[in-house]
């Protein structure tokens, strides 16, 4: 059985105001989420703490499709959260919209 | 799963190597049970020192997570001990009650280690050091105690002191003999060690007893037998270890020193079998990690039903885990009527060997300071070389290049790996099977080399006779994203003018079209460098520190370090910072180790706004750049100094404030030769002399400790600052990014760097050239984000949502 469950549409920043490839933090019900704006102008959102030793990932180094923790270089995908080798691990991903130069994501 | 039912006592690195083993041989044999008292799974015990040297965490030494024991369908009971075993109807019972039927037991019960039985003991501070939970309890006690006293100063009891001494301690290990490690080392090299080690912060006592640990509820002092007293307030028993055999001598297990076993490691009843360091072999037993492994080997083929010639003990080997202490020992270390040795001490390098020989073959080594031969020696113990055609010279000699002690020579059996027991044999077959081009490949997939690494360049040179020219030279290039060096890169730079990291990477082939966290900021470094003018900085190619002018801490809030030139402050700077830590309730304030002021724990969003209200500027303490100067309070004041320091210190830090180093570039100037700045491990040191100062560089006061050289004695300020700048410039265009100036002036030779610095033309020209290069640059950035209103708000800003 799979059901669709409520989201809600939480606004996140304006499109401009946030750079390619630098993080952007916003706290949802005490949940931290990490959102990128890609080189190619995606945007993608994940949860925002590193499983390691929960390292806050929007200030990590963004490449490609990946972020490096700030703290321990652990390497995290931007697509599906997943930690990648040696290392282990996966965070939450979450989808994203952009409407008129806004950008939410659904949590 | 199997028929038969095998159950493992000790989920330690033996026990469960020995599973490992029996899994390759045969996965589908037995029905495993493991039974393990300590509550994490497999762990690699050897790296603990490391763990408390800051060098690894702790879930860095976990070999074995949960899902191995789901993978092999091995049933694994924890954090519960076994507690008798009925040899009768074969069945175990553990602690909590749990009985397992086994059709065959294999006893890895380990040791512990051994407390000295002495009045005080039963403290709790007093601890071993052999277990995750010992490290985490020294790590604890490191951050309220100060005074840590070490008994036993062997191998282990070394590198805790080591472990101590980087917790922050002050650490004295206490000694009964005359010299340290004394049944690996002979006299002089053990005296080497100590030097050395003395120069690291550890203290010794030797030959001194302990008697009592004085201390009601904790720890105080202990007692020698000479009547003389230590203050301490942890204590560390490493004098020994202890095989673990209550257990076995409770189950009528034929029991010595340790659990006795013969050649295929049988214990004394049917079908109970015993490996590691509580097995007592042929009236020996084991403490080391290697004969542990040729065990495990030995029983993995008997417990599998194949051929094995049986174990015939072990030749060991030992080198120890503290960085600048160098040093291999192996067989028989002590002369006798018949064991002659032969020696060479090099005073220039501090390094010693020493063989000991018995009818013309090597039967023992002592090495220190310089251990790049010990393959070769080691071999020639092992297999019995004939020496009689070498002459003692030849045979101390270096081998040139090495060639008749290749690795291609070594048999298959030959261990390259010793921390993790992996052989020749293994390697060559995973280079084969899973067509691996690299050292780090292969550490992935055997893991040799992932522990203390020193067999790295083993690794390699098996690749290189394996594969020949296609090993994959991860060594040279900067990072997995391109094989180039660093010099190659930036001659690309400059040839094909390139500004921007993307043109780097495209034009230059990298793997990865953005970069990884490595190469991205270094390469935004050397286009800063090579192109002041023509390249823009980019933000997002910056860590994390240097984006956010603050440090980044392990909870992700950040520090605020403002500048205080020279160490020098005012009133009002300290009512201002007062204010601010008040107002934003600044979790901690701190004097730095470099003579500042720092605010620590400071959410990212208030960074902008404390920033605003210190109204002082950044002191770069995050920043790979120049930092603060250090100095002594100088002529002006104290009665020995004989130059104003302060002064100097100011205008050293005003001229070359802000520029962006390849690693952070620390300065110090005391004003006399007592040197209460520590000039002597700075990048930029300066000491006041009656008639002019003295220049000192390249020196290092953290990881690896340097003393920095000579570079020159200069008569007037105004020559200390032109060097200083003509070392900053020299250094940012040839210093390899995150290359602190030790390993640099060590890369490029003193002789060298003294060439071009001590030339009036070339120093004068680099002096030109970084003024140029940074003209207009040196800004404060707190400074340039507050005025800049959309760019704090990009970066500093977190959403609510």
């Amino acid at each position: 059985m799979t059901m669709t469950p409520f989201k809600q549409k939480i606004f996140v920043a304006y499109f401009d105001e946030m750079p390619q490839r630098i993080g952007r933090e916003i706290v949802v019900d005490g949940v931290k989420i990490a959102v990128f704006r890609l080189l190619d102008d995606r945007v993608k959102a994940i949860g925002g703490v590193c499983p390691h030793t929960q390292g806050p990932l929007a200030e990590g180094i963004v490449s490609g499709e990946y972020v490096y923790c700030p703290l321990h270089d652990f390497k995290v995908s931007l697509l599906d959260g997943a930690v990648q080798e040696p290392d282990d691990g996966y965070v939450a991903t979450y989808d994203t919209a952009i409407d008129d130069d806004k950008v939410y994501i659904y949590v | 799963m199997g028929t038969e039912k095998l159950l493992l006592i000790g989920n330690g690195m033996a026990g469960v190597r020995t599973i490992e083993a029996i899994l390759e041989r045969n996965s589908t044999k037995y029905e495993i049970t493991i039974i393990g008292e300590e509550p994490y799974t497999n762990y690699n015990r050897i790296m603990l020192s490391h763990v408390l040297q800051n060098k690894m965490t702790v879930d860095e030494t976990i070999t074995h997570p949960m899902q191995w024991y789901k993978d092999n369908n091995i049933q694994l009971i924890h954090h519960d001990p076994a507690a008798r075993i009925d040899t009768n109807n074969k069945q175990v019972t553990t602690a909590s009650g749990i009985c397992i039927k086994y059709d065959k037991c294999i006893m890895a019960t380990g040791s512990r280690p051994f407390i000295l039985p002495i009045e005080g003991a039963q403290l709790q501070e007093v601890v071993g050091f052999r277990t995750i939970d010992d490290t985490i309890q020294m790590m604890e006690q490191a951050k309220s105690c100060k005074r840590a006293a070490v008994i036993g100063g062997g191998l282990l009891g070394l590198e805790a002191a080591k472990g101590l001494i980087d917790q922050g301690m002050e650490v004295t290990v206490v000694h009964l003999e005359k010299w340290l490690m004394e049944t690996q080392l002979n006299e002089q090299a053990g005296r080497l060690l100590q030097q050395d080690l003395e120069q690291q912060g550890i203290q010794f006592l030797m030959e001194k007893q302990t008697t009592r640990i004085r201390g009601t509820t904790k720890v105080e002092a202990l007692e020698f037998s000479d009547g003389s007293v230590l203050e301490a307030d942890l204590v560390v028993m490493a004098v020994g270890i202890r095989p673990v055999t209550g257990l076995a001598q409770d189950a009528g297990l034929s029991v010595e020193r340790g659990i006795v076993v013969d050649d295929f490691m049988a214990a004394s009843a049917e079908g109970v079998y015993a490996v590691g360091e509580c097995a007592q072999h042929n009236r020996r037993i084991y403490g080391l990690v290697a004969p542990l492994y040729e065990q495990a080997n030995v029983l993995a083929d008997r417990l599998t039903d194949r051929a094995t010639e049986g174990y015939r003990g072990s030749t060991v080997s030992t080198s120890l885990k503290v960085s600048g202490c160098d040093l291999f020992s192996a067989g028989i270390i002590h002369e006798c009527d018949d064991i002659k040795g032969i020696e060479a001490y090099n005073g220039l390098a501090n390094s010693y060997k020493k063989l000991f020989i018995q009818n013309n073959k090597v039967v023992g080594i002592v090495l220190y300071g310089d251990t790049t031969e010990e393959n070769r020696y080691y071999k020639m113990l092992r297999d019995g070389v004939d020496i009689t055609t070498l002459n003692p010279v030849t045979l101390l000699a270096s081998a040139d290049g090495g060639a008749s002690m290749s690795v291609a020579d070594w048999d298959d059996a030959d261990t390259v790996c010793g921390c993790n027991g992996v052989t020749k044999g293994t390697i060559v077959q995973a280079i084969h099977a899973q067509q691996l081009t690299s050292v780090a490949e292969v550490t992935r997939c055997t893991k040799a080399g992932n522990s203390c690494g020193k067999c790295k360049t083993t690794i390699n040179e098996l690749l290189t006779h394996v594969i020949g020219d296609k090993v994959t030279a991860a060594p040279t290039g900067i990072c997995p994203c391109t094989h180039l060096t660093r010099d190659e890169i930036v001659l690309q730079i400059h040839e094909k003018g390139l500004t921007t990291t993307k043109e780097v990477f495209q034009e230059l082939n990298f793997r990865n079209a953005e970069g990884c966290s490595k190469c991205r900021p270094a390469i935004n470094f050397y286009l800063h460098v090579t192109f002041p003018n023509e390249h823009t900085d980019e933000k997002e190619s910056r860590f994390v520190n240097e984006r956010m002018h603050g440090n980044i801490q392990k909870d992700g809030r950040f520090s605020v370090i403002p500048r205080m030139r020279g160490g020098q402050t005012t009133a009002q700077q300290l009512l201002k910072i007062a204010q601010v830590a008040d107002k934003y309730e600044v979790p901690l304030v701190k004097i730095t180790g470099s003579q500042r002021i720092g605010l620590f724990g400071v959410k990212k969003e208030d960074l902008p706004d404390i920033w605003e209200e210190l109204d002082m500027t950044s002191a770069s303490a995050y920043a790979k750049a120049v930092r603060s100067v250090k100095t002594c309070v100088g002529a002006n004041f104290c009665r020995f100094g004989t130059q104003d320091s302060m002064g100097l210190g100011i205008k050293l830090e005003e001229r070359f404030e802000y520029i962006d180093t390849p690693h952070k570039f620390k300065m110090g100037v005391s004003a006399c030769p007592r040197s209460c700045v520590e000039s002597g491990v700075k990048d930029f040191g300066v000491i006041g002399l009656e008639n002019g100062f003295q220049i000192y560089i390249g020196g290092n006061g953290g990881t690896e400790i340097k003393e920095a050289q000579l570079l020159t004695t200069v008569e007037t300020e105004q020559e200390v600052i032109d060097l200083c700048g003509a070392m900053i410039q020299y250094y940012r265009k040839t210093g390899i990014y995150t290359e602190r100036t030790a390993p640099w002036v060590e890369r490029l030779g003193l002789d060298h760097i003294k060439s071009v610095l001590l030339d009036p033309q070339q120093c004068k020209g680099l002096l030109a050239e970084l003024d140029e290069a940074v003209a207009g640059k040196r800004n404060d950035p707190w400074t340039t984000i507050r005025e800049n209103e959309r760019r704090e708000k990009e970066l500093f800003t977190v959403g609510r949502g």
